[in-house]
């Protein structure tokens, strides 16, 4: 499904990727650790089509299509989610209506007729319970004011709205208490399906017991260092980063 | 101050056409009226047009406007058929037609009853409610500092008089809509109303205005308001003018004990416009409203000049004027707060909120509180900034184009001030424009 291979990026004149190479396959989930500031983040903006972030070199396929190639909207039409590590707060845009546009025009993109008022409100109603998610905070400004742990809820219901081929979700669980978090798991795990993929930005273990990965990578300074299972994962919780980073040294 | 030796040719016109219509008065030129006229006529002799060193004008230059010649007192053959596309979709209420500044009362509808509404052209008014306008003609708008109140008040002649009595509530809006034909030639009109409202009376009043044709059309209009106790008003000006289209207006706000007043200033198209809007606040308990927005593009130039001045204590003022600026459009934004000595307990707010498209467009912003009394809460917040990047990009990752995502988050910004327009019609119809000048 998604094929990055040598994938480097920078900003103005810092390198930030410096080759990354990741296969997922359709169905997956992959975990990304890595200490602070190795490149996690700019790694999901960069694939959901950021412009800041300057491409310097290597590909990345997308169900046979190059995904560099593609304007942010074309890659969410295409089927690429993005859950913002820290989301965006818009005044004078409600969720709900951002969606309705969000969602026709993915619809538009894929040749299908646009849902109408009663269709949307029948589709909010149902993902809603898939996170919790109240109504009063989809008729407000989108993310105006909201907690952060509402914030990234509206997130996941954002996703379990549009319904993506891979969805990329950066630290979502940063900032979720306990109940919210296995909410938002078990709404992650509700849109698994043998076609859908995952890469989960995470720096804590204790997600992954929610939403069991397939594969963990560590990232660190712009580079996959070590992948493994979710064992590697515990393998982390446990030791912290010292010993990758010296391995990585001693190379 | 010294006279301003430029723009003589404009400022000489104007003058040779006051005291010929002076000559031609017999014994109304004797009248309380027209000597007021006359003091104004001498103040814009003293005062000439202002040029970009006067500090009020430093960002608005009116050469190009004064450079243009115009003919006062056209005439035009403007049918109610010419009228049908400028009318505003379901909007009902008392319309009324100012063609090339005269009261066209064949266009017009007066829907309230008079018992509550008492409405005409302010020529008419001249000699039906001497009483009242002696009271308040020129009592608001002061014209000893401002060299087009005073040519306004030395020609005043065109314009509305409107008049609601002690404790009635007019239902249906009153629009004024005032329209300058310069189809054939370029037209210069200065309307002059006058809007007294009575003790906890209630009215709402929008003034359009709109230049049809190629021709330049220079408007210079003031309107004194004057809201006794208790009293409620809420003023919409909106302008949706030409290319070619000049606008000087001032506003002139005076509010008793307890009155409300409430105020939007919609600029959507319009060559070169300034507005003033003046709140005097001399009363007790009053609250105001300024809302304001402005989106000039092209080479469309927009000043507004607000103030707020708590003369009295325990008020309330509120302000939030919103710009969006392309290509090479302009705008200014003045607003100034006083809260005199005696004006404690005060509580006064303003913000400004600029967003600059391009980089030809340009906004000049600048508070100024001058705040002498010591137990009051005022806040006051200016912006100025591009789009946001992150707001797009955010729109963007959920599937929607980027120029959508533009319009949607500029139609935003913009709503928070078309949304506290409470006649629906019209708000619907600045939504409509809004949108179309958004999309790309
Ligand atoms: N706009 C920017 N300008 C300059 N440097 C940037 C910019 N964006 C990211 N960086 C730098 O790139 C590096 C990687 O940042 P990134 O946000 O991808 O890290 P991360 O792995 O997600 O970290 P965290 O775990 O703290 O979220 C950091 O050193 C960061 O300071
Ligand atoms: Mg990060």
């Amino acid at each position: 499904m998604l094929s990055i291979s040598n994938l480097q990026a920078s900003i103005g004149d810092k390198q930030i990727l410096k080759g990354i190479n990741l296969e997922i396959k359709p169905g997956e989930v992959h975990a990304i650790m890595g200490p602070n500031g190795s490149g996690k983040s700019t790694l999901a903006s960069v694939l959901a089509g950021r412009e800041d972030y300057e491409v310097t070199g290597g590909h990345v396929d997308f169900d046979g299509k190059d995904l560099l190639d593609m304007s942010a909207e074309v890659r969410a039409a295409e089927g690429i989610f993005l859950a913002f590590q820290y989301p965006i707060e818009i005044p004078g845009v409600s969720t709900t209506n951002f969606l309705k546009t969000a969602l026709n025009e993915i619809r538009k993109y894929r040749g299908l007729d646009p849902l109408d008022a009663v269709q949307f409100l029948k589709l909010m109603k149902e993902r809603m319970k898939f996170v919790n998610i109240d109504q009063s905070l989809l008729s407000r400004s989108l993310n105006e004011g909201f907690s952060g742990g509402e914030k990234k809820r509206n997130e996941i219901f954002q996703m379990a709205m549009l319904e993506p081929k891979l969805a990329i979700l950066d630290e979502t669980d940063s900032g979720l208490d306990i109940d919210a978090l296995r909410i938002v798991a078990e709404g992650v795990n509700k849109l698994r399906s043998p076609e859908r993929s995952a890469i989960v930005v995470t720096h804590y273990q204790r997600l992954l017991d929610y939403i069991v990965p397939d594969y963990v990578h560590v990232l660190y300074k712009g580079r996959i260092v070590k992948s493994g299972t979710k064992e590697l994962a515990y393998e982390l919780e446990e030791k912290g980063y010292d010993w990758i980073k010296a391995e990585v040294e001693s190379v | 101050m010294t006279p301003n030796q430029e723009y003589t040719s404009f400022k000489d016109q104007l003058i040779a056409a006051f005291r010929e219509g002076e000559e031609r008065m017999n014994g109304e030129s004797k009248s309380a009226f027209h000597q007021v006229r006359r003091s104004a006529l001498q103040s814009f002799e003293t005062l000439g047009f202002p040029t970009i060193r006067h500090e009020e004008w430093k960002y608005s230059n009116v050469k190009t406007m004064i450079g243009e010649q115009y003919s006062f007192d056209e005439g035009t053959a403007l049918t109610v058929e010419d009228m049908a596309p400028l009318q505003i979709p379901n909007l009902e209420g008392n319309i009324l037609f100012f063609v090339n500044g005269h009261y066209r009362a064949d266009l017009s509808q007066i829907v309230s009853p008079a018992t509550h509404l008492q409405i005409k052209s302010f020529a008419e008014a001249q000699q039906t409610d001497a009483e009242t306008i002696g009271l308040h003609f020129s009592r608001y708008a002061d014209f000893q500092d401002s060299a087009f109140t005073a040519l306004n008040t030395a020609f005043a002649q065109d314009g509305v008089f409107i008049r609601i009595p002690d404790n009635k509530v007019v239902e249906e809006p009153v629009i004024l809509r005032f329209i300058t034909d310069a189809r054939h030639k370029n037209v210069a009109v200065q309307p002059r109303n006058l809007i007294v409202v009575g003790r906890n009376a209630e009215v709402k009043v929008a003034e359009s205005y709109r230049t049809l044709g190629d021709g330049a059309g220079f408007t210079n209009v003031v309107t004194e308001v004057v809201v006794a106790a208790d009293a409620r008003v809420e003023h919409y000006r909106i302008q949706n003018d030409s290319e070619r289209a000049y606008h000087i207006g001032r506003t002139q706000v005076s509010q008793a004990d307890n009155s409300h007043y409430y105020n939007a200033t919609i600029t959507l198209n319009g060559g070169f416009v300034r507005n003033d809007l003046n709140i005097v606040l001399n009363g007790q308990h009053c609250e105001s409203f300024m809302y304001g927005l402005y989106m000039p593009n092209g080479r469309q130039h927009v000043d507004n000049h607000t103030l707020v001045d708590h003369a009295m204590p325990n008020c309330y003022s509120n302000e939030l004027y919103k710009g969006i600026l392309d290509d090479k459009g302009t705008g200014v934004f003045n607003g100034k707060i006083y809260v005199r000595p005696d004006a404690q307990k005060t509580n006064a707010y303003q913000s400004c909120k600029n967003v600059v498209l391009s980089p030809d467009a340009s906004m000049n912003t600048k508070p100024q509180l001058e705040i002498y009394a010591d137990d009051v809460k005022c806040s006051h917040g200016t912006t100025t900034g591009k789009m946001n990047e992150d707001a797009l990009f955010y729109l963007q990752s959920r599937g929607i184009p980027k120029d959508a995502a533009r319009t949607l988050l500029l139609y935003a910004f913009a709503e928070e001030v078309v949304s506290n327009i409470k006649i629906q019609p019209i708000r619907e119809y600045l939504e409509g424009i809004i949108r179309e000048k958004l999309a790309l």
